[in-house]
């Protein structure tokens, strides 16, 4: 008797295949080596059960699908028979029929799942006609493109951005054949609640949702001679560009890229990692100086646009605590704006900054209205990991065989803490490495800080810096940001620094890079960044001489006035009704005294909806129709002292029905000359 | 057994009789004017200076008249139905007219209003009471047993009549254990759809451990063409809520809800108002019956969606959700709503479980088949004579449902015709056909399901030779497919693609390989499918191909439709051997596409006929065919 | 159409809202329950109630949306004054339900996917039974159900509702 039990097996083909914890029989099947087709499977994901690829028939009960049928021990299961065959050819000749089947001119292309699976399956011909009505394609949003006339209805999208981001930008709507993935009352991507971190386009596994592409915009700039294009590219990029290449995921590939782009015909090469450096040593000291004077704590990271969208609209309150440095492309472009004008001598609009980003977020950051400066944006354009490659193959480069060249200076200069930020984790170890020898005085030895690295969505870790010990909270997936948000906003929540990261393991998991369904996909490039980190020389951003000489020469001191009108930004609330209120009346209220009650939970629980009653009562007793329109509007951030009313757009706070009426009659007698 | 019924409910205590008069307040009836009956009778016999209550009391006075209004009593087609007991007459089509002839001749005078009665259309007899009506004569009513007697609004008089002793005798004096003991030895199957046994389904969930635990009465009853559940709700909504109490015992539940389709606005009513009386009985709340356990009831209205009459279905609609239903396992019974272990029954499952626990297992098996015990509702309806709610036991025949109690199939003037028979829809979108050759055939689970049918919900519809088979599949597809949740791709494109192809064959546009493109998706889609919804959509059409072939051929190959119901394929001829040459049709005819001269036969212009078919509904001979 | 122009949203609906969130708690999984409140008093959903419906409970607008479009008995546009219901259910679609609903159609000018007509006052749509298949086939006008129906009887209803408006 061996002492330790055998683990239970089933039988899948024939082979008795050992239990070990799977999840599912779909995740069992896979380890034998049989690559079973799925549209509607993710691992991260909760179990839909849809597509009805992942068919396998089970004795004694007939057709089941894989990934929603637990592996129990004697079952027999076979994954591959006639009727299984003709069932799988079926559904997906169901899907092409309606399919608008472009595969040449598709963005989707080269890693498209339905192409795949329909080429696997030895489709050559589809029997069926279509019978859907084409719909419009959703050019809305400036992060990612909505074909619906591509979309299997998987529903991956749909669940990661509810269950991982928290959001529900997106769900299925309507019924039957009808079904479509659509934003709030079918509007477009761009005009609803999407943070535009681009995930539903990463998980989705046909052409429907693709990152927007900008490469013609920045075509034509590298050919108009009189514009200079200079590039800047993210950390994340250079261990993913290659996976297109047929390099390993997290495999650097710097110097082929640099040398790429300037091919290309990009002037000058920055690395988006001298602004991280920057960014640390600013935030760094922004953290400092709120822990030292009791300023408003935890402190949010402010790099990723999508969470700062993320907390513009849900949490407006905690706008305060989101670090006011821009993110290091935002920094870089500002810099490259102020500087190189006039050391080469061109005007400001024609000069042309591209960066190259693992990210669908920074498409919308770059667009928005406060990066923009008389007309002139910081960063012009925005292209992704997966577009330069895209640019690479059409200018026929062959980018292995490409001689290496180095990153301009000085703002191609970096350390290890500014390449590590593409990790989620980065920003934190990058941030301790500077702040530790700051407290302390002293030289930080080794600089790993493997604290606070790790997989997980939520991490908490102490850290001892000198004699404090300092909280993070290290979080990616927005739905664990709001888990902490949540806490800070009640004021429960005892951390110093939270870092947050909307892509699942940080940037090198963001939308913009390639499309891969290999598994462990995240872990080889976070092992690429970190390895990165390790091959360098310096890995404290206080070590990037570059970056004190830009603080000698241009920003002055750090956090000073300079460094804030290039660096800092603010942020605004986009909370979801605030300004959109509803009309009560009888419509047609231009000329009419604007009266707006808080109907918000607070307003709601002081009872506001009392003060609705009485001023609709007195609008109908005094007939006041003709001039006062009355408005139910959700909350005006006063809810500490609700209940508010807003009469021609003064705020009348802690309301009462009485109050209200008074200041609509002052109203209407200083109106009324 | 009805007499029996009929004293039962007329004698009080002290075994005086009271005159009662009962006026059908069903869905059907009230269409028909049965509150403007009410209303008459209530005047009518005030003016008649009788004294009249309309209260339910244990100890009537056999001087007062009761007047009250019932539950569906099945056969709505010939309501408003107005009973009058103990004299066990029934009136049918009353009119507000007729009331003062009523109270008139019968309540005071003690005489039959002959012309109000049912006449046979067989034999032309006039039958005075229900026990006289072919129609309910060979019926065996238990669960509609009290339907058309009791007053639903009335908690009382449903306690006076024996009711809610079954749920008390479970939660007082019986162990969940034996409750699922009794059920199980009654052998009874779920009525809604699937004929599982309940027993089994309790016994699931009573082994679960966990606290929380719910029961769902399922009355979504989305079947088009069906309406048991709607008629036990609304005529004897208590025994509904008792069926749940007693479900709730068996598996140790604190909460239970109703799902109602919200097209029947009357039965939410009733079941709302059957939940409010019980709670001021306490035989709900926080100490329901006095056992010191609580126990709760809510009504729920479904929102339009056949698909949530699917178990996970509901619970996600329940929950908020869109109805879209999850792979199994794991079952309800395991995690259901809110992850609890949760038991769905139908509506008529927990009616039945009421008479199990109240009379005993051995009563309960007595009727039915061995392996489907008991009675079964069914909504007959279509092309017979007699439309209506009927219930038989398990086995009883298809021949004795639809030409004895149905009445026999009518044409399409609505006249009984010995030849008319072509095939019986049972078990709705999700059924099969039947056949004349499956007219001997019993009705139960298991021979349904041999020959590619099932009982369902229990939707039986007629059809005569007048009806295009290939139409009723396209029909019930296009239900199905509307009515698709649109999660898999099997179903939700299977659907549509196979009314696409029998779009392409009414419209004559299917070529030789349609017939098996269409049966291969049509397998693939019940095979394939995510839920029952899909797993049962294209048995319609498979059941039609299975028996009804040629007519399929006859579409694809020849271009043609004998019945004349697919426009696109009609030819309308006329038959010159029939044709008289009356001249009516061609006034008919909107195109003046007849033409004809007086006694000789007339002709259609084919380059001219729209195919509008009302030269045929003009023809008395008809001579008219193919439209 | 927005329920800005919509002469019937007026306050005393909204205020009205509140007791219904407040009846069912805020609790999200009450949303059909609560929709269907909220369809009572405003005959459909008008989106800016669904956005606020959201907002007090807490949950995205594309989710209320897809709730608010799954089931059949909730309108997203307007519905006219008179709802006509015509069942075609198997029952009544057996016994000739159709007809009646292309000549009430036909009178009413509703083509295509058109189901209100132009001056609001009539909505007509398809049901799957009613639960009176003994009548079929079977037409509800409003909340008054109709049995035993021809083309002739449905135009007759039409016909009268319209003189009755009109006077
Ligand atoms: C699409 C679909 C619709 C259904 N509709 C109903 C229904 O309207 N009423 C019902 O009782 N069961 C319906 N069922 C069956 C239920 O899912 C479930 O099996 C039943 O309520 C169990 O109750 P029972 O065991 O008492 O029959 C439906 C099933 C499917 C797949
Ligand atoms: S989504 Fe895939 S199958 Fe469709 S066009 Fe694009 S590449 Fe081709
Ligand atoms: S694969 Fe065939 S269809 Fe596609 S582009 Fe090449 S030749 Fe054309
Ligand atoms: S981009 Fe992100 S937020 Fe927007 S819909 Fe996709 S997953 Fe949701
Ligand atoms: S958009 Fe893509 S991910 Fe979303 S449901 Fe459609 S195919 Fe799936
Ligand atoms: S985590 Fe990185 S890639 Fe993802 S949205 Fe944020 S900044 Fe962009
Ligand atoms: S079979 Fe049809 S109803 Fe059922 S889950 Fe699939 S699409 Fe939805
Ligand atoms: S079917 Fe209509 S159009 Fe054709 S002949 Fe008969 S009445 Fe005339
Ligand atoms: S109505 Fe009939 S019998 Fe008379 S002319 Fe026409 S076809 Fe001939
Ligand atoms: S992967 Fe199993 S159904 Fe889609
Ligand atoms: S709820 Fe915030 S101001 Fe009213
Ligand atoms: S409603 Fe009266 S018999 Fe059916
Ligand atoms: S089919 Fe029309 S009412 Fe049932």
């Amino acid at each position: 008797m061996s002492a330790i039990a055998a683990p239970p097996t089933l039988s899948i083909d024939g082979i008795a295949v050992p239990i070990n914890g799977e999840r599912n029989l779909l995740e069992l099947i896979r380890k034998t080596d049989i690559d079973l087709p799925t549209f509607c499977y993710h691992s991260d994901l909760s179990v839909y059960g849809a597509c009805r690829l992942c068919i396998v028939d089970i004795a004694g009960r007939g057709i089941q699908g894989a990934c929603s049928t637990a592996p129990e021990p004697g079952l027999v299961v076979r994954t591959q028979t006639e009727e299984i065959r003709e069932i799988r050819k079926i559904s997906v000749e169901l899907l092409l029929a309606n399919h608008e089947r472009e595969c040449t001119t598709c963005s989707k292309s080269a890693s498209c799942q339905l192409q795949d699976v329909a080429r696997r399956l030895g489709i050559n011909k589809v029997r069926f006609k279509a019978v859907h009505e084409p719909a419009e394609v959703d050019r809305s949003s400036p992060s990612v493109t909505r074909d619906p006339n591509k979309c299997v209805l998987c529903g991956d999208c749909v669940r990661f951005c509810s269950e991982i981001q928290g959001i529900g930008a997106i769900d299925f709507a309507h019924r039957g054949h009808d079904v479509a993935v659509l934003p709030a009352f079918g509007n477009g991507l761009g005009e609803g609640e999407c943070i535009n971190c681009g995930q539903c386009a990463a998980v989705c596994p046909t052409g429907a949702l693709t990152p927007r592409q900008e490469i013609d915009e920045v075509w034509k700039a590298l050919v108009d001679p009189t514009k200079t294009v200079v590039a800047q590219i993210a950390p994340a990029v250079r261990i993913a560009l290659g996976e297109l290449f047929g390099m390993q995921p997290g495999e650097s590939t710097r110097g082929q890229m640099v040398a790429a782009l300037k091919r290309l015909g990009f002037k000058y090469v920055y690395d988006t990692a001298f602004a991280a450096d920057l960014t640390v040593i600013e935030e760094s000291n922004e953290f400092l100086a709120r822990k030292s004077k009791a300023g408003k704590l935890p402190l949010f990271t402010s790099c990723c646009p999508a969470w700062v969208k993320f907390a513009e609209q849900y949490f407006p309150e905690l706008l305060p605590n989101l670090s006011t440095c821009k993110s290091p492309q935002q920094m870089l472009g500002a810099l490259v704006k102020e500087l190189l004008p006039q050391e080469l001598g061109v005007a400001k609009k024609n000069l042309v900054m591209v960066s190259i980003m693992p990210c669908t977020a920074k498409k919308f950051e770059a667009k928005r209205p406060e990066f923009a400066h008389e007309g002139v944006a910081e960063v012009d354009h925005v292209l992704t990991t997966q577009e330069l490659a895209r640019m690479i193959e059409e200018a026929g480069l062959r980018f292995m065989k490409l001689q290496p060249e180095s990153f301009d200076m000085p703002m191609g200069f970096k350390t290890g803490a500014g390449v590590i930020f593409g990790n989620s984790g980065g920003v934190s170890e990058a941030v301790l490495r500077y702040a530790s020898e700051k407290v302390t005085g002293r030289k930080l030895t080794n600089p790993d800080i493997h604290a606070v690295r790790g997989e997980d969505g939520l991490r908490i870790v102490e850290v001892p810096v000198g004699d404090i010990t300092l909280k993070l909270g290290i979080v990616h997936g927005l739905k664990n940001a709001r888990t902490l948000a949540e806490k800070a906003r009640h004021g429960n929540c005892d951390l110093d620094i939270i870092e947050v990261m909307a892509c699942p393991g940080g940037c090198i998991g963001g939308a913009g890079q390639p499309v891969s369904r290999n598994p462990d996909i995240r872990k080889l490039r976070t092992r690429g960044l970190y390895d990165v980190d390790k091959n360098m020389e310096l890995h404290k951003s206080q070590e990037n001489h570059f970056v004190t000489e830009c603080y000698q020469r241009h920003l002055g001191e750090i956090g000073g006035r300079n460094a804030h009108r290039l660096l800092h930004t603010h942020y605004q609330n986009r909370r979801r009704i605030a300004g959109e209120s509803i009309e009560l009346g009888d419509g047609d209220s231009a000329e009419k005294l604007c009266v707006n009650v808080c109907t918000g939970t607070t307003c709601f629980l002081k009872g506001s909806q009392h003060i609705l009653h009485e001023l609709l009562d007195q609008v109908e007793q005094e007939q006041l129709h003709e001039k006062v329109s009355i408005h139910a509007s959700f909350c005006f951030e006063q809810c500490s002292h609700g209940p508010t009313v807003s009469v021609d757009g003064k705020n009348v706070p802690s309301c009462t029905p009485e109050a209200a009426k008074n200041a609509i009659l002052q109203a209407i007698s200083e109106k009324v000359p | 057994m009805n007499t029996h019924l009929f004293l039962d409910s007329a004698v009080g205590n002290g075994g005086r009789t009271q005159r009662r008069v009962i006026v059908c307040a069903g869905t059907g009836c009230v269409a028909n004017g049965a509150y403007q009956i009410i209303k008459a009778f209530n005047e009518q016999i005030a003016a008649a200076g009788i004294s009249i209550t309309t209260e339910f009391k244990t100890e009537p006075s056999s001087h007062d008249l009761r007047l009250n209004k019932s539950g569906c009593q099945g056969f709505c087609q010939m309501g408003p139905l107005v009973t009058i007991l103990p004299d066990e007459i029934l009136y049918n089509k009353v009119k507000v007219k007729d009331v003062e002839e009523i109270v008139r001749e019968t309540l005071v005078g003690g005489k039959v209003v002959d012309r109000l009665l049912y006449v046979d259309p067989a034999t032309r007899r006039h039958c005075r009471g229900i026990n006289d009506i072919p129609f309910y004569q060979q019926q065996q009513r238990h669960v509609l047993k009290e339907c058309g007697v009791l007053d639903p609004d009335s908690i009382e008089e449903y306690v006076h009549h024996g009711g809610y002793d079954g749920a008390k005798k479970a939660i007082l004096t019986m162990s969940p254990e034996e409750v699922v003991q009794e059920i199980l030895k009654s052998g009874l199957r779920g009525r809604g759809g699937g004929g599982f046994p309940t027993g089994r389904k309790w016994e699931a969930a009573r082994t679960q451990p966990s606290a929380k635990k719910y029961v769902i009465c399922n009355a979504d009853e989305g079947d088009p063409g069906a309406f048991m559940n709607r008629s036990v709700m609304e005529g004897n909504p208590h025994s509904v809520l008792e069926g749940l109490m007693i479900a709730a015992r068996a598996i140790g539940a604190d909460e239970t809800l109703i799902y109602v389709r919200t097209e029947y606005p009357l039965a939410v009513a009733r079941m709302k108002r059957a939940v409010e009386e019980a709670q001021k009985l306490g035989f709900l709340g926080e100490n329901a019956f006095g056992s010191g356990m609580p126990l709760n009831c809510e009504v729920m209205e479904g929102a339009g969606a056949f698909v949530c009459g699917e178990e996970t279905a509901m619970i996600a609609s329940i929950e908020g959700q869109r109805g879209m239903p999850r792979p199994k396992p794991p079952f309800p019974a395991q995690s259901g709503l809110w992850g609890k272990p949760t038991v769905i029954n139908n509506v008529e499952t927990l009616a039945h479980a009421v008479r199990v626990i109240n009379q005993g297992w051995e009563t309960f098996r007595k009727l039915g088949s061995k392996a489907s015990p008991g009675t079964k509702t069914f909504a007959l309806t279509g092309h017979v004579a007699n439309t209506g709610l009927i219930e038989v036991p398990f086995g009883t025949t298809l021949r004795e449902v639809v030409l004895n109690i149905g009445g026999g199939i009518t044409d399409r003037r609505g006249k009984v015709k010995a030849d008319a028979f072509k095939a019986v829809q049972i078990g709705g979108p999700s059924g099969g056909c039947l056949t004349q050759a499956h007219l001997d055939l019993p009705l139960d689970y298991d021979s349904l399901r041999s020959v590619g049918a099932m009982v369902g919900s229990g939707g039986l519809v007629a059809m005569n030779e007048k009806t295009c088979m290939v139409s009723i599949a396209r029909f019930f597809m296009d239900f199905t497919q509307r009515e698709s949740c649109g999660k898999c791709v099997l179903c939700r494109e299977g659907t549509r693609q196979l009314l696409s192809l029998l779009d392409d064959i009414i419209e004559g546009r299917a070529t030789s390989g349609t017939l098996d493109l269409m049966e291969k998706l049509a397998v693939a889609v019940q095979k394939g499918s995510l839920c029952g919804l899909g797993k049962t959509a294209p048995n319609p059409v498979l059941s039609t191909l299975r028996y009804f072939r040629h007519e399929y051929d006859e579409h694809v190959l020849h271009k043609h439709c004998a019945t004349g119901q697919c426009k696109a394929l009609a030819k309308p001829h006329i038959d010159p051997a029939k044709c008289k040459g009356c001249m009516v049709c061609g006034k008919k005819c909107p195109v003046g596409a007849i033409t004809g001269d007086r006694k000789q036969a007339h002709t259609i212009d084919q380059t001219k006929c729209i195919v509008c078919g009302a030269c045929a509904d003009a023809c008395k001979l008809e001579a008219v065919v193919g439209v | 159409m927005r329920s800005k122009s919509d002469p019937e949203c007026n306050g005393r609906k909204f205020v009205k809202i509140f007791t219904i969130l407040e009846k069912y708690e805020r609790n999200p999984s009450r949303l059909v329950p609560i929709l269907q409140a909220v369809q009572e008093e405003y005959r459909y959903l008008p989106r800016e109630v669904l956005t606020y419906v959201a907002t007090a409970l807490n949950i995205s607008p594309a989710r209320v949306f897809g709730v608010a479009t799954f089931y059949s008995h909730f309108a997203t546009e307007p519905r006219g004054k008179h709802v006509i219901r015509l069942c075609n259910g198997t029952a009544c679609h057996v016994k000739d339900s159709i007809p009646i609903l292309e000549v009430i159609r036909k009178r009413l000018k509703l083509e295509g996917k058109k189901i209100t007509t132009d001056d609001m006052m009539f909505t007509v749509e398809t049901v799957a039974c009613l639960g009176a298949c003994g009548l079929a086939p079977v037409v509800v006008v409003n909340e008054d159900v109709h049995g035993e129906m021809t083309p002739a009887n449905g135009l007759e209803l039409v016909e009268a509702i319209i003189a009755q408006e009109l006077s």
